[in-house]
């Protein structure tokens, strides 16, 4: 199983029922449907990650998170994943909320703007920081909404929301002790366990 | 070269009729003392009895779906695109069936049919069919064929209605369902346009109450009429530009500018009139206003798909005004509400409602990983990442 699909899987009930948002080609899905039993969904836009997951015998829903989760019921599901597409969508601070309200709990990953290397390039050159975890230029990235961990913190405790566990990684899904120490400079990819306000 | 001898065709196909001589009770509550169904097979059932699929036909539809009847004609059947060897539905794999539904005109039982308790043609004496029933008759011809469980059930528009009916009716004899440019229910508009449909053949002087036959006529202004107004709906504003725009029809001659728009509605409307039933676009347009499964279950789509055990790919088209996506959308919410396995895509295309029809490269492309999926899950093809185990829980 890939890294980062594996420390989310540990996360997972088995059993759960299971909304995957931005599923990609499916490989999320088909592994805790293989390992966990989960009963999962996914939604992606991309055509090509679509038939990827038709072809695994993944369930995935056509939708753009971008005009919102309004048809999902509250409650409705366990556990809402969203990988690496926080930064990428209009609102993230509703998408959120919703994925809160959808879902008992969720799990959240994206990459840390906060990083050593982007203050450095920042800081150095003076302009819009590309790095091994963010490779895009600033005109075609679709990354619109980077933060940091810090960011991502705050906005968690203005929400009152919980966090259940964070986990932080360099760019091969590895932890290390300086990342423990100091994770908004030296961790790449965070994933954040998150739950209902308390 | 033919065009039925191509590889990826059926090829040179014969219709075959089935007797059922049970009475089939009808949901209006009378009933069919007796009926024939036409049909065609395509590929081959294998030995399990696990590869059959049913394709379902739309509006005015029938039986002819795939191949060519004979080696000279120039049209293969109404979904050949997306039946053969090698295409999304693949006869190399599976064993396809296609009817024509009871009330239907081109072979089984339906208005032009004589009533066996009458001795007279059936005319607009034929009892007011529906979905259920056409699902029902579909039963029959299954057990007919010894096809126990079909491991898909396919249709476009009216069709997957009737794939969806089938999950409901009959949850034990069907592993997948698709449907293709469908809705849970027609809405107020969808059947305004059906209205404007049977107003225009009801009130041809030449419908004579539905006796058209006996007198030796037939109301070919309605029906024209009808399919004209019909066939507006089945396009998109965007489809029409592209196919028409504004051009002139060369050699108009008459003096009259006519848009080519015009003559191709014409054309279409036309060729329908003399081929088409009157009797039973009433009946089908009928059956497809009073489609609504939820209805049995207290108005609540969720609880009335809940009883499915089937699989589903649900599938719209941006630009079908017809039936829209957002038709499609509350049949995907009803089966996530309802815990079933289901697939959603939306083909982003100008061609309307139509679309379903035509060979749409992306939709091809799903529906041929949809029914890939169908096979590996059943057991009669390999899993393209070769995992052990059957797919999704089910």
């Amino acid at each position: 199983m890939r890294a980062d699909l594996a420390i989310i899987a540990d996360l997972v009930h088995q059993g759960a029922r299971v909304l995957d948002l931005g599923c990609g080609d499916g490989e999320l899905l088909a592994e805790l449907e293989h390992t966990k039993g989960v009963n999962g969904y996914g939604l992606e836009i991309d055509p090509d990650m679509i038939t990827a997951c038709v072809a695994k015998g993944v369930n995935v829903i056509e939708q753009n998170l971008d005009e919102g989760l309004a048809n999902f019921p509250s409650s409705s599901f366990d556990l809402v994943v969203m990988t690496e597409t926080l930064q990428a969508v209009r609102q993230p601070d509703l998408l959120i909320d919703e994925m809160l309200r959808i879902g008992r709990e969720c799990i959240v990953t994206f990459p840390n703007f906060g990083h050593w290397q982007c203050r450095a390039y920042l800081a150095t050159r003076g302009r819009m920081p590309i790095a091994r975890h963010l490779p895009h230029r600033w005109f075609d990235t679709p990354n619109i909404h980077l933060c940091t961990f810090a960011d991502f913190e705050r906005l968690c405790n203005d929400k009152a929301l919980v966090i259940h566990r964070r986990f932080v990684v360099d760019t091969l899904y590895r932890n290390r002790p300086l990342i423990n120490r100091f994770p908004n400079m030296f961790g790449t990819i965070a994933f954040y366990h998150l739950g209902r306000s308390r | 070269m033919t065009l039925a001898a191509a590889s990826d065709s059926v090829g040179i196909v014969t219709p075959q009729h089935a007797a059922f001589e049970s009475a089939l009770a009808l949901k209006c509550g009378r009933q069919l003392p007796r009926f024939d169904l036409v049909y065609e097979t395509y590929g081959t059932l294998n030995a399990d009895h696990t590869n059959a699929v049913l394709v379902c036909h739309a509006l005015s539809g029938h039986h002819h779906a795939a191949g060519f009847h004979t080696s000279t004609d120039r049209k293969p059947g109404w979904w050949d695109v997306c039946i053969g060897p090698g295409k999304p539905i693949d006869t190399n794999l599976f064993f396809v069936v296609s009817l024509n539904n009871i009330g239907g005109c081109h072979g089984s039982t339906g208005p032009r049919s004589i009533d066996p308790e009458t001795n007279r043609l059936y005319g607009p004496d034929f009892p007011v069919v529906s979905v259920a029933d056409w699902v029902k008759a579909q039963a029959h011809l299954a057990d007919h064929l010894g096809i126990e469980r079909f491991a898909a059930i396919v249709g476009g528009s009216l069709g997957g209605m009737q794939a969806m009916q089938w999950a409901i009716d009959f949850p034990t004899r069907i592993a997948h369902a698709l449907l293709i440019a469908a809705a849970p229910r027609l809405s107020a508009q969808n059947i305004a346009f059906n209205e404007i449909a049977r107003h225009a053949i009801t009130s041809d002087p030449s419908f004579h109450a539905g006796r058209y036959l006996e007198a030796n006529d037939n109301p070919e202004r309605g029906l024209m009429l009808a399919r004209m107004v019909g066939h507006v709906t089945y396009q998109s504003d965007d489809g029409l530009r592209d196919k028409f725009g504004r051009r002139i029809q060369p050699n108009g001659g008459s003096g009259d500018t006519q848009f080519q728009i015009e003559s191709y509605l014409h054309h279409q409307g036309r060729s329908f009139s003399q081929t088409f039933d009157a009797n039973t676009y009433l009946l089908m347009t009928r059956a497809l206003d009073e489609f609504d499964p939820a209805r049995d279950y207290g108005d609540d789509l969720v609880a009335a798909l809940s009883v499915a055990q089937a699989d589903f790919w649900v599938c719209s088209f941006t630009t079908d005004w017809r039936f829209s996506p957002a038709r499609s959308k509350e049949i995907v919410d009803a089966l996530i509400s309802a815990h079933k396995n289901v697939v959603s895509t939306i083909i982003d295309t100008a061609q309307g409602h139509d679309a379903f029809l035509l060979p749409v490269p992306r939709y091809l492309d799903v529906f041929r990983a949809y029914m890939q999926r169908v096979a590996w899950s059943l057991g009669f093809a390999n899993r393209p990442d070769n995992r052990l185990t059957a797919g999704p829980a089910s």
